[in-house]
């Protein structure tokens, strides 16, 4: 619970969770809103009512986090749902995606935005394939940390052995991955060993419990602050307003880097240079812009800039480029059309682009590529070679998620069909 | 790094809704913020300056005016919206009533609440408006623990809780065909405790009945209702003189009070850290059954 004045310092944590089928996922996350005393009373007493409906003798803290009608009625989750507690520490975000068939597009979505996953698996089955492809979408998606907690515990005694051996066969697997850091915490999501409170019946074990893991990882340097990126987003021209009739404010959110006051800046596409004149948060005038404030940018210089645009330094440069080589992750029931035209949003720009050529499939059960098949269908993996109608100022999306990630639109029904990863 | 390159939740929270907001200038022709006088769409007013400065807010505030208020709400109203120098459009049930769009609701349940959907609905289309800015978050209920921030409506005003677009990273998709519109959820991720944070640490001025005073009210199913006017009582129903405030801020036949004593926003905080029920528990419209929230935002309701 928030102590007097403590959220005057907190920081925000955002953390995707996945396992199969059945290993404890929504008890655990029922177990941490509940240990964190983030669940009301009268969500508490619903769900009692639904336990005793069910025939369960136990509250099941599974059901706090079952989400719409219609799946609570097929008993299960289809779609990315986002849950939320705080501790004196930190807030947290949980983006909770489901283990079924839909799981990639979902676990991408919910894995976009993340500090951290959390993956899932049952201490009697330790890692199997599904452990394989969560890894394998965290690296992907390039979630800077990962904790694989070894769930039930309870039920091969709390065994120190099992514990390290799943541990060992994991740090083998994942070591072919890109994941900066990786810890494991052994729990018990039932009767909540290790996972708000250390665990009696694992002595054995020195690490730290769940919570406290979530609540210490140093995530401040997950953001990129090396490359200096702003997508400009909306430009503001107050004109009449007293005191700001020449101002012009190219406002937007910090992608990554360092802006300062008095800097040379370079204008993308035009090229032209000039300095920042002032930088505004919001109402007030500040020294610097980092990730992920939101400002308004004031130049020296009368240019021309709009959305789209983007404002960086003249010795760091992202790739201007019409021609898109990315890992492609498909939503749509439509599968892709090589050769079809899509529109594209990357940062602030819209573009129009084609499929020129689909290079390989991931095959996300074997994390091999698969250069045979090559029709691209809802939820497939995919390296592919986009051709778009104007330039895109590109980052590797391993250093930069914001300017290295796009997504595909479909032009007849305006759907979300694709979101890339730029190489 | 370097630690001071780092912000705090709530200025992390603040500058995501400010994006958000600049989206929905940049993406809409025609956008709209949904006021209703409650904190949440207090706090959209308050950021929807803030992401605009020095400019005007490019889009005008929308009260749908249930008829059924607090006095002190339309006084507010009034004084926030010259505050934050914004432009006011109210869409009035009252009217739509008289115009025999809708029919008021009889009995002791009767309430307004499910008439604002029509009269929303309408004023969207007088008025051309093609995306609805709302104050709604995420932590509200469950049927919206999956809501995006940009909610895509059909031409009839209708969720499709099957049909959402995925949305990752920073990218919002706002295309739509003719007749179709937006509901935009710049609060997604707040609670209501980062509601209350933000509020203190921004000194944003609320309205009265938020905190602590004397007022009349009947006890109905457990809950505390403010007695006015427009409630209809039943025989054996007391009127009562309660110290209370209100923790939302909705049509009066609906919206409970709550015995408190909390004069200062930290009070309010302080009591929000300790309370153990939601705040929609005290709405009396989302009880009517367990998924009474996801059956009306189907139709269309905010
Ligand atoms: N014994 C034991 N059972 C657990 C534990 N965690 C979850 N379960 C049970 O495993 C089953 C599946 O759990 P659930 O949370 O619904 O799994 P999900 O499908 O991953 O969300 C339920 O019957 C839980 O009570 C645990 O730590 N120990």
């Amino acid at each position: 619970m928030t102590t007097k004045n403590s959220y005057l310092d907190m920081e925000l944590l955002r953390f995707t969770t996945a396992g199969s089928v059945d290993d404890g996922k929504s008890t655990l996350i029922g177990r941490l809103l509940f240990d964190s005393k983030s669940i009301f009373e009268d969500q508490l007493d619903a769900v009692k009512k639904s336990s005793e409906k069910k025939g369960l003798v136990d509250v099941d803290l599974a059901l706090l986090t079952d989400g719409l009608k219609s799946e609570r009625e097929q008993g299960i989750t289809i779609d990315v749902a986002y849950r939320y507690f705080a501790t004196p520490k930190r807030k947290f975000i949980i983006a909770d995606t489901p283990g079924h068939i839909q799981y990639t597009r979902n676990m991408v979505t919910g894995a976009s935005t993340a500090n951290l996953a959390l993956i899932l698996v049952d201490a009697r089955q330790g890692v199997i394939e599904q452990t394989k492809r969560h890894s394998y979408i965290a690296s992907l998606l390039k979630i800077p940390h990962l904790v694989l907690c070894v769930n039930k515990m309870d039920l091969v005694d709390y065994s120190e052995e099992v514990y390290e051996q799943i541990v060992a066969d994991f740090k083998g697997f994942v070591a072919k991955m890109d994941i900066k850091d990786v810890r494991y915490v052994p729990i018990s999501a039932l009767n909540g060993d290790n996972v708000v409170t250390r665990s009696k019946n694992m002595d054995w074990y020195n690490g730290s419990t769940l919570l406290h893991l979530l609540e210490n990882i140093y995530i401040a340097s997950d953001y990129n602050h090396l490359d200096p990126r702003l997508p400009v987003q909306y430009v503001l021209r107050p004109q009449k307003i007293e005191g700001f009739h020449d101002y012009r404010g190219f406002s937007g959110r910090i992608g990554s880097g360092i802006f300062r006051v008095g800097e040379d800046v370079t204008i993308l596409p035009s090229g032209f240079s000039s300095k920042i004149k002032s930088i505004y948060a919001y109402d007030k005038l500040v020294e610097e812009a980092f990730p992920p404030m939101s400002v308004a940018i004031e130049l020296e210089d009368d240019l021309d800039i709009g959305r789209g645009d983007m404002i960086v330094k003249p010795n760091n440069q992202p790739q201007v480029t019409q021609d898109i080589d990315c890992m492609l992750c498909w939503f749509s029931d439509r599968p892709m059309q090589l050769g079809g035209k899509y529109a594209l949003r990357h940062s602030t720009a819209e573009v129009r682009t084609m499929v020129k050529e689909v290079v390989y499939k991931m095959d996300i059960n074997n994390l091999v590529r698969d250069e045979d098949d090559r029709d691209v269908k809802m939820n497939d993996i995919c390296r592919v070679k986009l051709r778009t109608t104007k330039p895109l100022f590109i980052d590797d999306y391993k250093k930069n998620r914001f300017t290295g990630s796009l997504v595909l639109i479909d032009e007849a029904t305006n759907n979300t069909v694709a979101a890339g990863m730029i190489h | 790094m370097m630690d001071k390159y780092y912000i705090t939740h709530l200025r992390e929270l603040e500058s995501e809704a400010v994006y958000i907001l600049r989206e929905v200038a940049a993406q809409f022709e025609n956008p709209a913020l949904l006021f209703s006088g409650g904190k949440d769409s207090i706090v959209l007013g308050w950021l929807s300056r803030k992401a605009f400065f020095p400019s005007k807010i490019p889009y005008p505030l929308m009260h749908v005016d249930t008829g059924h208020n607090f006095d002190e709400t339309i006084e507010y109203r009034d004084e926030f919206v010259k505050t934050i120098n914004a432009r006011l459009i109210v869409a009035s049930v009252q009217e739509s009533i008289d115009k025999g769009r809708v029919a008021e609701e009889h009995g002791k349940h009767a309430s307004r609440n499910a008439l604002q959907t029509t009269t929303l609905l309408d004023a969207l289309e007088e008025h051309k408006f093609d995306c609805a800015i709302g104050g709604a978050r995420r932590d509200e209920e469950k049927a919206r623990a999956k809501e995006r921030f940009f909610s895509h409506r059909d031409e009839f005003g209708q969720w499709d809780p099957k049909n959402q677009r995925p949305e990752l990273w920073n990218i919002f998709n706002g295309k739509k065909n003719m007749g179709e519109h937006f509901r935009v959820f710049p609060l997604s991720n707040w609670t209501e405790m980062d509601v209350w944070q933000y509020i203190a640490i921004e000194n944003i001025p609320i309205p009265s009945i938020y905190f602590s005073h004397k007022r009349k009210v009947i006890e109905r199913d457990g809950l505390l209702l403010a007695f006015s006017p427009y409630l209809n009582l039943d025989e054996d129903e007391q009127i009562e003189e309660r110290i209370v405030r209100c923790r939302t801020v909705g049509d009066m036949t609906c919206t409970g009070v709550w015995e408190s004593k909390a004069e200062s926003i930290e009070d309010i905080i302080q009591e929000v850290a300790a309370t153990r029920v939601t705040e929609r528990g005290g709405r009396v419209d989302d009880k009517r059954s367990e998924t009474a929230m996801e059956d009306r935002k189907v139709k269309g309701y905010f």
